[in-house]
């Protein structure tokens, strides 16, 4: 088990790498050739981190709390909407439309932030 | 111990000694006492300190905040412990409270489970009523549609709801529903309309106590912990003598007197948080195992006819 995992980390830190060569803008997460893009947003102390993200069409963005509070991820508009995510909570959207994306936690309205799909 | 501040260094109504103070009142509860028209308060924990007659008033009623039922990380393990003894804290006061105030977050997650637990847990209250608003906590499903239907069912709109007693108009508001990016807490058109309705017929000599969760004053709106629209509720309230206005969620206590209006804040049940500005963010703060009880508290309000004031005590569980 151990060693698969190492296998795994190392798959991904040579793709997570690959996604830095082939990335044209700084924050603009590419398309992968053998797949879909992804990029994650870190929710801690009250905070989206990073706050603004630039974004391939196509990429699925997952949100993940590391407080010890629920918050939410809710679109301005209200294109996407989280449930109440709890302490290592998961949310994730495939941005399929170019656009700017203005969010926020609805629980706690001073955590905004935003996603700007290329 | 004086409760006055000394030093409001930051202009934020809080000096040093208070907040450890407070910090020394977690799982407490706060007595408050109307006396012509100005509530005070004390922490339950220096309650014994005083002669009863220093509190003894017409009218007794106890505040209860952030309960957080279902928390269970490093700031407090056990949340419904700590509520179980801020209820014999409550239970053990020498006036028992007419009745009792719980402004909000009485849940962590909303879940069906916490508000039972909750619920199971006050039945041991010695009080006639249990008057509720909700936390933001409350409402994270369902649009609060499970906060309503417990604990809500006489109350209009969102949550909100008024009643009299022994000459004192009280006022129950809701300004955790419908928030704005980048905003603070809300009340919201349809509530500030029907607050002003709710005003009108009263004399300007009635004493009003008005309580919600989120505090109706600019506490430190940095971190969100103010109203939006709170200044054009408190508008309404222009006329009258005596307006005392109670809250919760920055589970701390602070107060501030501005012209006829007395501001308050109850200690948490559950767990503190930080003082405005001194942490990363208002989370939960851990403090040694042995310091959670004196974080914790509960609010006893005594009104004194005549006299005009209210006397609000905190007390901690400690």
């Amino acid at each position: 088990m151990k060693n698969t995992r190492w296998m795994l980390a190392a798959v991904l830190t040579v793709l997570t790498a690959f996604a830095g060569i082939v990335s044209t803008q700084p924050g603009l997460v590419a398309k992968a050739a053998d797949g879909p893009a992804s990029a994650q947003i870190k929710i801690d102390n009250f905070t989206f981190g990073p706050t603004n993200l630039t974004v391939a069409s196509g990429t699925t963005v997952t949100w993940i709390n590391n407080d010890d509070v629920p918050h939410t991820v809710v679109s301005d508009d209200k294109v996407f909407r989280s449930k109440a995510l709890d302490t290592d909570d998961k949310f994730s959207y495939t941005f399929t439309k170019p656009g700017t994306y203005n969010y926020f936690c609805s629980v706690h309205p001073k955590m905004t932030a935003k996603i700007v799909v290329k | 111990m004086s409760d006055y501040i000394k030093e409001n260094l930051n202009k934020d109504g809080i000096d040093r000694r208070g907040f450890l103070k407070c910090m020394a009142w977690v799982g407490t509860g706060t007595l408050c006492v109307l006396k012509g028209g100005v509530l005070k308060s004390y922490a339950l924990s220096d309650v014994m300190q005083h002669k009863v007659g220093d509190f003894k008033g017409d009218l007794s009623f106890v505040q209860i905040s952030d309960s957080h039922i279902g928390f269970n990380k490093a700031a407090n393990p056990d949340v419904t412990a700590t509520l179980r003894e801020a209820i014999a804290k409550v239970n053990a006061l020498a006036t028992p409270p007419a009745f009792v105030l719980h402004t909000g977050d009485l849940t962590h997650l909303s879940k069906p489970s916490e508000f039972d637990t909750l619920a199971e847990s006050l039945k041991s209250l010695k009080t006639e009523r249990i008057f509720y608003v909700p936390g933001e906590h409350d409402v994270l499903e369902d649009n609060g549609g499970m906060f309503r239907e417990r604990f809500g069912k006489d109350s209009m709109g969102d949550g909100w709801h008024s009643f009299d007693r022994n000459g004192i108009h009280f006022i129950g508001l809701v300004n955790v529903m419908n928030l704005k990016p980048g905003g603070l807490g809300t009340l919201g058109n349809d509530q500030l309309e029907w607050i002003k309705k709710d005003v009108s017929g009263l004399k300007s000599s009635t004493p009003i106590v008005v309580y919600a969760h989120i505090p109706l004053w600019a506490v430190y709106p940095e971190w969100g912990w103010g109203t939006d629209d709170s200044e054009q509720a408190l508008s309404y309230m222009k006329r009258f003598g005596s307006v005392t206005v109670l809250n919760g969620h920055i589970h701390q206590t602070m107060q501030k007197v501005e012209g006829n209006v007395t501001f308050h804040t109850a200690c948490s049940t559950a767990f503190p948080q930080p003082q405005p500005g001194q942490a990363d963010s208002p989370g939960p703060m851990k403090v040694p195992d042995d310091k959670l009880r004196q974080v914790l508290g509960i609010t006893d309000v005594n009104f004194v006819r005549g006299n005009q004031s209210l006397a609000i005590v905190d007390s901690t569980l400690a």
